[in-house]
């Protein structure tokens, strides 16, 4: 099965450089996309097929030649190939008709078959050699994809952060794996994981991991990149890019803090309990405070990030504690989570892609009634806002469902950090939850409801089958996962069980298709049951009530109290139906404030209202470091204008303090 | 049973009787459930003056705070039959919770400032780091008092919030009068903690309320005098007179 | 089984036929504390029947996601409330969904109700739903923190595993009363009540609720007045049955248990609704940007209630 994978691998990366001739021809886009999405659907059934067989390895005589290429496909490794070619399946079906009004084919074409290859050769990577050259060629690839469109300055400086962001995650990374390897330099993961690291050393570790993987997933304050980045890229780029590329972070870390490291300390799980639960308030109060649609759905990945790693606190918590049946139970709920965002958030940035087509505008201000001119793209986008929003009968409450059922499952742990870090990521959940229906009731109507804001709104039309192709499959996926969820969670336990030990027990086999995670407390969901009463009460109160009361229906003006205004104007724009939460949450974590400048009496210019978002993370890291590298940099300049002699002297002053450490050292 | 999950050996009475039985360890009947919920409302109670903006509702809530002392101080009495106590909680009914509060509401009225709405900094971020504040007196007092009688423990937790809160309330206010309130809600926490363990003398309690008293009516003469002098009690236009702040 | 279905049965009709009754009752007695007569407590059936005949008159321009929307929202909040223990603990369907299931139940049913108020695209839609999402950012948090500290205390998420650990072992504990009190405001707000807002008003600076059926007519508005209607039934049986649990028939009990269940219920009712409508009349509507403070001052309840249970199991 590894052979079969890595031969879907060589397979990406061939047609990538096949897409070079290929890109010029009008018919090259639609064999690049199609192709890549028959090789993904290989690939993810091949995933599904052996998530519960025996793992199986392969060394490769490639790369350095003392080392080899180690591939492993385990459990966890098939679980992140099932989400990695799943949205790249999903994402290169969209790409078949989105591209066809793309320009620059030849900037994206060669690069996007590389990057499902490198995602996929991440996840089989099993010495540290492979992994981090896989990890860079990703980086690379995807930072091609986002400067495609190089017209745009915003792009360009977009890119310019995320290779260096990316650069600076590489290296701590590989660092990290420096300290794994040990002083006799075993890079290979199964050396790794048999030796023992000393406490502080394996901290060192878990802290690289944070700033290399964290970074690539979006953790707070790593997470700048993204909202510039992700929007950058074209839409189906930009799916693989919240919805995939995400997932392989969190990949990484699981196998690096899991797998590689040895038993951990329960203050490491305080420190990510503490940045999953900050990541998830911020990230979402970021979203909702955005008028562009895609950076919108930018924040609101790093929200979900966020959720992704407060499960996976609480399993280090457990674990910790040796409470195994709580890890794999906060473990299941994360990686759930992970794979209903990978489906939810490809879903939208498809809708936005749809709108960007069909309008040419990403901007929410200009959006509006598109609901009656893309009903499909709108039913559809409706689908993925429930879905992220955390309503039953849908997917994402179910993985909101067994976070808090991992949350609740012991209160009482012995350590005192754990006991205020958990039940606070518990309140930043439910506070993010929240706050994550609020934003995408917000997108969902100023972009689709209510009357065009512009004339592109007004003028919009429906987008080509293959992309409500790829809408329609990512939404039937997350109403099935919604219904079913056992089955998902029966697919979770082998992949549980490599990292914990053991898995929650065997849900399918529960009657009526409920869940019972937790079976001593018998605490149990039913999406199905719930979905079914829903449909069976609605069908049946419009059947009722149009039989036996009455069914007539006049059309007219708005009735807006007597005072209906034509203007499409007078509607809510965004910043207004987020003002009440910015006012309340904004002033707050941000420091949001309006500027008002009232024009005295009988001056005929118009009256102003700016409202000041500062971004603190910005202007209190970044900002300095970078202006505190400029300042070193610009000092360090003298040395491009220095004398012979004083070149001369300075290789000399190196010699000797080699030859003193070298004395030293002895 | 059908349509039922896991239909077990384990019924929801057995379930629920381990449950209950653990619970029921922990709580000690009736009697201790009281006082911990009579600790928990002055706590409650605390938390309501955080968030109080008039000035004569700050002082009712304030009344409210000695009003509850009253009982648990009484609570405290029945339950370790120990009658001095009841002349601890007649002391904090009648002094604090009625002269006290009037003696407030009439300076106030006086110094003309009971229209006034205080600004209090950011009310969410005053009562997180209320709720904080409850949380780390929880975290320190519960190892420290590890061989105290397992009742008494939570008690004196719940007193030191009581204690911090009133410090808090110190810290965020501008308002002598406010600051004031704070004072005695800290010091309503310090009956409640020795109240709670097993109570202090009669002399001590006496002599505590008499110096309150004084410095009660030290203060207010203060404070008339800064209203003479600097035509306001705002505490930042005070600094401002020092020179020190622009 | 058959009990238990019949239970089910019994209480999803018993929810349906009570609710309109509830909110005349408030009514009742609001009109009773501010010396008016008042409408008959049986008047909400008779609205009801009502708009159910009368034609709808649609705007122009509203989507079928107006048109479908009324009667999800009915759908999820009957759903919701039938899954609420109020005479007996003993329901059928209650292992299906929990009180983390009722709250998203209800959440999903505010979100397809904000929908519904921008569809047409009038500002007075757009005024509802803001103020809505505000008001939901810090009430849903605040039902979660409770649904925890409830589990914590009673071993389970389920209603009726918490009902009948309660009506068993129920003790006074801080935490209750914390939640207790956080209940109260949350369901205050979520009901679109007096502080928060007014279901009686007609004047946009005051309207949450009203802002976002403003353009509902006919069957439509009378299925969101049921489903508010319902709603308000739910949070004030889920109150009496989580902390008032006195009268609830446990599971498998005989008939006269049963009897005397539903005579508890409605005792408890008419307590709640009483209670309800002096409340309403003795405070003054808050204004908008006060209703965070309160909102957040329930969260910290909960948030403390919480925290207390993790930090010390007695509490």
């Amino acid at each position: 099965m590894i052979v079969a994978l890595l031969l879907c691998v060589t397979a990406l990366l061939a047609l990538s450089i096949a897409a070079v001739p290929l890109a010029a021809q009008p018919a090259g886009r639609p064999v690049i996309y199609g192709a890549c999405l028959g090789i993904t659907s290989v690939a993810a059934l091949l995933a599904v097929v052996t998530i519960a067989a025996r793992p199986t390895a392969v060394i490769l005589p490639l790369g350095l030649p003392w080392l080899g290429a180690h591939f492993r496909l385990d459990a966890l490794a098939a679980f992140f190939l099932l989400v990695v070619n799943l949205g790249a399946a999903a994402a290169s079906l969209y790409a078949i008709g989105y591209a066809r009004h793309g320009h620059a084919p030849h900037r994206v074409l060669p690069f996007y078959p590389a990057f499902l290859g490198a995602m996929n050769l991440v996840v089989l990577a099993a010495d540290a050699y492979s992994f981090l050259l896989a990890w860079e060629f990703m980086s690379l690839a995807s930072w091609a994809l986002v400067v495609a469109q190089h017209r745009d300055p915003e792009n360009i400086r977009a890119g310019f952060i995320y290779i260096v962001m990316a650069s600076f995650g590489t290296l701590a990374l590989l660092l990290g794996f420096g300290l794994l390897a040990g002083a006799d330099g075993g890079y290979d993961f199964a050396t790794m994981r048999l030796a023992h690291l000393t406490p502080v050393l394996a901290t060192v570790v878990l802290v690289l991991t944070l700033i290399g993987a964290g970074s690539k997933a979006g953790l707070v304050p790593l997470h700048v990149w993204l909202p510039l980045a992700h929007p950058a890229a074209p839409s189906h780029v930009s799916a693989l890019m919240s919805g995939v590329m995400t997932k392989v972070a969190v990949y990484a870390f699981i196998r690096i803090v899991f797998d590689l490291l040895g038993p951990p300390q329960w203050w490491q799980a305080v420190v990510v309990l503490a940045l999953g639960g900050a990541t998830a308030a911020l990230g979402v109060l970021y979203a909702i405070l955005q008028r562009d649609l895609k950076r919108l759905l930018a924040y609101s990945t790093v929200e979900n990030i966020g959720i992704i790693f407060i499960g996976l606190g609480l399993a280090l918590a457990f674990q910790a504690n040796h409470f195994p049946a709580g890890a794999a139970l906060a473990l299941t709920a994360a990686l759930f989570h992970a794979f209903n965002h990978m489906l939810f958030k490809s879903l939208l940035f498809f809708g936005a892609g749809a709108v960007l087509n069909a309008t040419g505008e990403r901007n929410l201000e200009h959006l509006g009634g598109l609901i009656h001119r893309m009903p499909r793209t709108a039913f559809l986008f409706l689908v993925g806002c429930g879905a992220i929003a955390a309503l039953p009968p849908l997917n994402g409450f179910v993985s909101e469902w067994l976070t808090f059922q991992a949350i609740l499952i012991r209160p009482d742990l012995p350590e005192w950090g754990l006991k205020i870090a958990v039940p606070a990521a518990g309140a930043l959940l439910a506070l993010a939850a929240a706050l994550a229906a609020a934003c995408f009731v917000r997108a969902f109507g100023i972009g689709f409801l209510g009357r065009p804001r512009s004339a592109a709104a007004a003028n919009a039309h429906e987008v080509d089958r293959f992309s409500l192709a790829a809408m329609g499959i990512v939404a039937a996926l997350c109403l099935l996962a919604g219904l079913v969820p056992g089955a998902m969670i029966d697919l979770l336990a082998p992949v549980v069980r490599v990292v914990t030990g053991t898995g929650l027990a065997a849900q399918l086999s529960v009657p009526w298709l409920s869940i019972v995670p937790n079976a001593e407390a018998h605490n149990s969901y039913n999406g199905l049951l719930i979905f079914l009463f829903i449909a069976a009460v609605t069908w049946l109160t419009v059947l009722a009530i149009h039989r036996f009361a009455s069914q007539s229906l006049r059309r007219g003006p708005a009735w807006d109290c007597g005072f209906p205004d034509p203007r499409p104007i007078t509607q809510y724009t965004a910043d207004s139906f987020a003002q009440p939460i910015r006012r309340v949450f904004g002033t707050v974590v941000f420091g949001t404030h309006e500027v008002v400048t009232m024009p005295p009496p009988g001056d005929v210019s118009a009256a102003r209202i700016r409202k000041i978002v500062p971004d603190p993370i910005w202007d209190f890291l970044y900002a300095p470091l970078a202006g505190a590298l400029n300042w070193t940099t610009q000092l360090l300049n003298y040395l491009q204008f220095l004398t012979i002699r004083r070149y001369l002297s300075l290789v000399f002053i190196a010699l000797i303090l080699l030859l003193i450490a070298v004395a030293l050292w002895q | 049973m059908g349509g039922r999950p896991k239909p077990g050996h384990d019924t929801e009475a057995d379930r629920h009787a381990r449950v209950g039985l653990e619970t029921t360890m922990i709580s000690h009947g009736l009697s201790f459930d009281v006082a911990h919920m009579l600790a928990g409302g002055l706590v409650l109670v605390s938390l309501m003056m955080l968030y109080q903006d008039r000035l004569y509702s700050l002082i009712n809530v304030l009344a409210l705070h000695a009003v509850v002392l009253a009982l648990s101080v009484s609570w405290q009495a029945y339950i370790h039959a120990e009658p001095h106590l009841y002349i601890t909680a007649a002391i904090a009914l009648g002094f604090k919770a009625i002269i006290i509060p009037v003696a407030l509401k009439r300076m106030v009225f006086r110094l003309g400032i009971h229209r006034e709405i205080e600004t209090v900094v950011s009310i969410g971020l005053t009562m997180l780091a209320g709720i904080a504040l409850v949380g780390l007196s929880m975290e320190v007092m519960l190892p420290v008092t590890a061989k105290v009688d397992p009742v008494a423990r939570e008690d004196i937790a719940l007193a030191l919030s009581v204690v911090l809160l009133g410090l808090l309330i110190m810290v965020t206010r501008r308002n002598a009068v406010s600051q004031v309130i704070g004072f005695m809600s800290l010091e309503n926490g310090i009956n409640l903690a020795a109240t709670g363990a097993q109570g202090m003398p009669l002399v001590v309690e006496i002599s505590v309320a008499f110096s309150v008293l004084i410095a009660f009516i030290v203060i207010g003469i203060f404070l008339f005098r800064i209203r003479e002098r600097f035509d306001t009690v705002d505490l930042g236009a005070l600094d401002a007179f020092r020179g020190e702040r622009q | 089984m058959i009990n238990q279905l019949l239970v089910q049965g019994v209480q999803m009709l018993l929810v349906l036929a009570l609710a309109p009754l509830l909110t005349g009752v408030v009514r009742k007695v609001k009109a009773r504390l501010t010396r008016r007569r008042g409408a008959s407590v049986f008047q909400p059936y008779r609205d009801l029947r009502r708009l159910l005949a009368k034609e709808v008159v649609l705007a122009d321009n509203a989507s079928w996601l107006f048109r479908v929307a009324p009667y999800l929202i009915f759908a999820c909040t009957w759903v919701a409330a039938c899954l609420v223990p109020t005479f007996a603990t003993g329901l059928i369907f209650s292992w299906s969904g929990d009180l983390i299931a009722i709250t998203a139940l209800l959440g999903t049913a505010r979100f397809l109700l904000a929908l519904a108020g921008m569809d047409i695209g009038t500002s007075f839609g757009g005024i509802g739903a803001s103020r809505e999402v505000m008001i939901a950012s810090l009430a849903e948090p605040t039902m979660l923190m409770i649904a925890v500290s409830l589990a914590l205390i009673a071993g389970s998420t389920q209603l009726s595993s918490i009902a009948a650990f309660m009506l068993h072992f129920g003790s006074l504990r801080v935490t209750l009363a914390l939640s207790l009190v956080a209940f109260i405001i949350v369901a205050v707000a979520e009901n679109s009540r007096i502080p928060v807002d007014n279901p009686a008003t007609h004047l946009e600076l005051t309207m949450v609720h009203e802002a976002m059926v403003l353009e509902y007519s006919g069957r439509h508005l009378a299925m969101i007045e049921l489903a508010a209607a319902v709603q308000l039934l739910l949070y004030v049986s889920a109150i009496a049955c989580l902390f008032l649990p006195w009268g609830l028939a446990t599971n498998g009990a005989g008939i006269d248990a049963y009897a005397i269940g539903v005579v508890a219920y409605l005792a408890k009712l008419t307590v709640g609704a009483v209670a309800l409508g002096v409340f309403e009349t003795s405070v003054a509507k808050m204004r908008v940007f006060r209703v965070p403070n309160f909102l957040g001052a329930a969260l910290m309840l909960g948030l403390l209630g919480v925290l207390l249970l993790f930090v010390s199991r007695g509490m």
